[in-house]
């Protein structure tokens, strides 16, 4: 039975609440729906700016870098280098060994595409890390997952590659049974889902956050105001904390994934265990 | 106000769900400062390893929060 005296009581509620200022509204994954930047009709978002802005940030740094290259680099080239420096010798130097050479270029690409984009959550304008969004670590997955069965295929052929993976000897038979159909699951569909995960998911988590500090700070300040306004010292004193702490976690997983990939590659290439 | 409380389960199934891999993560930490404590010129080596294992540890939360988004 319809009672109009209800709808009324509601109404009057929400009317007091709107006057006491608006409800905080936690932020939730709706956080990163992003409408066309040029209107309707086009498809043109926040995220795919920032891939292109960084992308051309990139593109630039190397140019630059590698532009004029001399024996006694100036200050671009000391950047470039040491960014390769690092991926060769702090990565694929320890992982896959010395015929690791020719996966540098690609791993060094990677590691700055994905800690630029990271890093596009902490830079003021843009704040969104690109790599929240899930189709770019998926398609960086799928790239690493490419590679690493591509270099195993071609070096122990086919039937080769998927038998040192899944039945490495040495073991009893009985094992076997258990063991082959889990590397098998686990080389080729966990792999690039964890990578997949692992890495839009640390964005997404680490924006939540910032969000929800800076946004409950903000709330604090402008809704509520009064003695609750001084409160809005602490959120904003975390939002800096972790910002800093957000910059170390972006960097840390682009090194993470190039880390993993070039684990993986290693493990395609090494002979019997 | 009757003290209702609004939100999903799943935030406290993740809290749960959080628990293990922050004891790994723990255990992985613990185990990398004791090895660089007690020889100090490995740091190297150890490093790249206890990343790696923080970051299979941490793969397990991470599942957790996105399920935890995914399921809500």
């Amino acid at each position: 039975m319809h009672r109009a005296g209800d709808g009324d009581a509601l109404h009057l509620v929400n009317v007091a609440q709107a006057a006491e200022g608006e409800e905080f509204h936690a932020p939730g994954p709706g956080d990163f729906e992003f409408p066309p930047l040029f209107g309707d009709g086009t498809f043109f978002t926040k995220p795919m700016l920032i891939i292109v802005l960084g992308t051309l940030a990139i593109a630039g740094l190397f140019y630059l870098a590698s532009r004029r290259a001399a024996l006694v680099p100036a200050k671009a080239q000391f950047i470039g280098e040491s960014v390769y420096g690092f991926v060769r010798n702090g990565i694929v130097a320890d992982s896959i060994g010395r015929e690791g050479r020719k996966f540098v270029p690609l791993l060094t690409t990677m590691f700055v595409f994905i800690a630029v984009m990271n890093l596009a959550g902490i830079i003021p304008v843009l704040q969104l890390p690109a790599t929240s969004k899930i189709a770019i670590p998926l398609f960086l997955a799928l790239i690493s997952w490419g590679v690493f069965n591509y270099v195993g295929i071609r070096r122990h052929g086919f039937i080769g590659y998927f038998k040192n993976m899944m039945f490495p000897p040495g073991l009893p038979k009985l094992i076997y049974v258990l063991l082959a159909p889990l590397e098998l699951f686990s080389t080729v569909i966990i792999r690039p889902i964890t990578l997949t995960l692992r890495l839009t998911l640390n964005m997404f988590a680490g924006h939540l956050v910032l969000l929800l500090t800076i946004l409950g700070g903000e709330y604090l300040l402008i809704e509520k105001g009064g003695v609750l306004a001084v409160a809005s010292v602490v959120p904003f004193a975390f939002s800096i904390i972790l910002t800093f702490f957000e910059a170390f976690v972006q960097v840390l997983q682009a090194y993470v994934f190039v880390l993993l990939s070039a684990l993986y590659i290693a493990g395609a290439l090494a002979d019997e265990h | 106000m009757n003290g209702e409380i609004n939100g999903s389960l799943n935030m406290i199934g993740y809290g749960l769900a959080a628990i293990g891999p922050g004891v790994g993560i723990g255990l992985i930490f613990a185990a990398y400062i004791n090895g660089v404590a007690r020889q100090p010129e490995a740091r190297g080596v150890l490093q790249g390893i206890a990343i790696l294992g923080f970051a299979l540890a941490e793969a397990l939360a991470i599942i957790g929060i996105g399920l935890a988004f995914v399921l809500g």
